[in-house]
């Protein structure tokens, strides 16, 4: 199957509060000769009902799958709670035939069926391994030799392990090895692979905050200017919740989050006004400015 | 002269860990051995001293069923996946504990914002309402429209779920 061209998949979190990183990731796709097919129909990866039914998540799942399975593509996602959800589920159903045919039958329904023909790669998997480091460096036509930043790659891009295979969880290399053919330096801070809390931020807020908290304070002590993250939960929990743990806990960090496809498009030298820079709650005034 | 309180066993269900091991990715839950791995590594545990992932596998394990179930900690965990990477015996710790909100779920013990999702998921196929501001946006900065959640698809991919009928949406 072609590796330059994806059914993308938005899921929920991207539409609902990251068209920042949705209109960064098309803009740099585009650069690098990736196409992307839109989902002709869509719904929830499951994902966040999983806590409620295994079943409605791995159902949900498997509708999306039969779809892009009828287009005949691959899927990337810019989430990775998305890929891990997908992937999970393709694997599940591809193991175990009586579950496969258990939840065929909710999908004919609807006359759906999951076969197993398609895979599923977030967005930096597609990137390190269908496109590939070398492609990616002779699009870079401003390198970011200014900038010093750490990564934060998020549970999902590699936990669980037996689910993902993709990323070492103990030690990920993917997103550092993205941000420095960049030309960024990316520095190394106590507590890289801890969880953002996103998904208990509606159950109990003072876990979440804390836990955001205590990855800014790390970064803060990194020397990194700003933090890149791939994943629209674990952005909008250090962006958009950074001025709150700031007033909850008296500290100050003013530290600019960034998507990682903004950092790409900078040094592939778009405009930054097409990288959706004006939707960060965090000014990345500093950041833009140090590499005038 | 005080009053000798009655003494209130904890019901002990003796099948309850067989239960949770037939559930996807449970079966390791017989192998816990205690060592404390998953309650040390657990960022929620950091900072709720009331959650801790060993002491649910213990209950489990024991056949505290109605204690386990009914309460509310269980409904932290983040499914960060930290406890199942590193638990040396093998236990998927984070899906045993999603394999008891399910079991919690089924008997009508489910939290407001699952419901609300499963609400919104049912009407647009987003789990939550993407807002009429974003839509606009969207087509302002030269993004393509929204696939469109097919709803009467969903639903009758779902309806036959027990869980449907738990929360009371699927129509009789
Ligand atoms: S890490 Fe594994 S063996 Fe150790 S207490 Fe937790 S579940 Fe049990
Ligand atoms: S998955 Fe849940 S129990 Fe396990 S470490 Fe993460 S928050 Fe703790």
């Amino acid at each position: 199957m072609s590796l330059n061209k994806y059914i993308i998949f938005l899921g929920c979190m991207i539409p609902y509060r990251a068209l920042s990183y949705e209109v960064s990731a098309r803009k740099v796709l585009q650069r690098l000769g990736v196409e992307l097919v839109e989902m002709p129909e869509f719904n929830c990866c499951g994902l966040p009902l999983e806590p409620l039914s295994h079943e409605i998540m791995l159902i949900l799942s498997a509708r999306n799958l039969a779809i892009a399975e009828r287009e005949g593509l691959n899927i990337l996602t810019l989430c990775p709670g998305c890929a891990g959800t997908l992937k999970k589920t393709s694997r599940e159903l591809k193991e175990d035939r009586v579950l496969r045919d258990m939840v065929n039958k909710h999908l004919s329904e609807s006359g759906l069926k999951f076969s197993g023909s398609i895979n599923v790669k977030h967005i930096s998997q597609v990137l390190l391994e269908d496109v590939g480091l070398d492609r990616i460096k002779k699009t870079i036509v401003k390198p970011l030799k200014e900038l010093v930043v750490a990564e934060h790659s998020g549970c999902h891009l590699s936990r669980p392990r037996k689910h993902i295979e993709f990323e070492d969880p103990e030690n990920p290399k993917a997103l550092k090895m993205l941000i420095e053919v960049t030309g960024a330096k990316c520095v190394e801070y106590i507590g890289e692979t801890e969880c953002c809390g996103a998904t208990i931020a509606g159950i109990d807020d003072k876990v979440a905050l804390s836990l955001v908290r205590e990855k800014l304070n790390h970064i803060r002590d990194s020397g990194a200017s700003m933090l890149i993250t791939v994943c629209p939960s674990c952005h909008f929990m250090y962006d958009s919740n950074q001025i709150r743990v700031e007033r909850m806990f008296g500290e100050t960090y003013g530290i600019p989050v960034l998507h990682y496809t903004q950092l790409l498009g900078l040094a592939m030298g778009i405009n930054v006004n097409d990288l959706g820079f004006d939707e960060l709650r965090v000014s990345p005034a500093k950041v833009l400015d140090k590499i005038k | 002269m005080s009053k000798i309180e009655e003494i209130k066993p904890l019901r002990i269900d003796p099948k309850f860990r067989y239960e949770i091991a037939r559930m996807p990715d449970g079966k390791n839950i017989l192998q816990c051995f205690q060592c404390g791995t998953c309650t040390s590594d657990c960022p929620v545990a950091r900072f709720n001293e009331k959650y801790r992932p060993r002491n649910i596998i213990r209950m489990a394990q024991l056949g505290l069923r109605e204690k386990v179930l009914s309460s509310d900690f269980l409904w932290l965990c983040a499914s960060c996946f930290t406890c199942t990477d590193r638990c040396p015996q093998g236990v998927e710790v984070a899906s045993v504990i999603r394999a008891l909100k399910n079991l919690a779920a089924i008997e009508g013990r489910i939290p407001q914002i699952f419901r609300a999702q499963l609400g919104n998921l049912l009407k647009t196929g987003y789990i939550c309402e993407i807002p009429e501001t974003r839509i606009r946006k969207r087509d302002s900065i030269g993004l393509p429209p929204l696939p469109k959640g097919n709803a009467e698809g969903i639903y009758r991919s779902l309806r036959d779920l027990r869980i449907m009928k738990v929360i009371g949406v699927a129509k009789a």
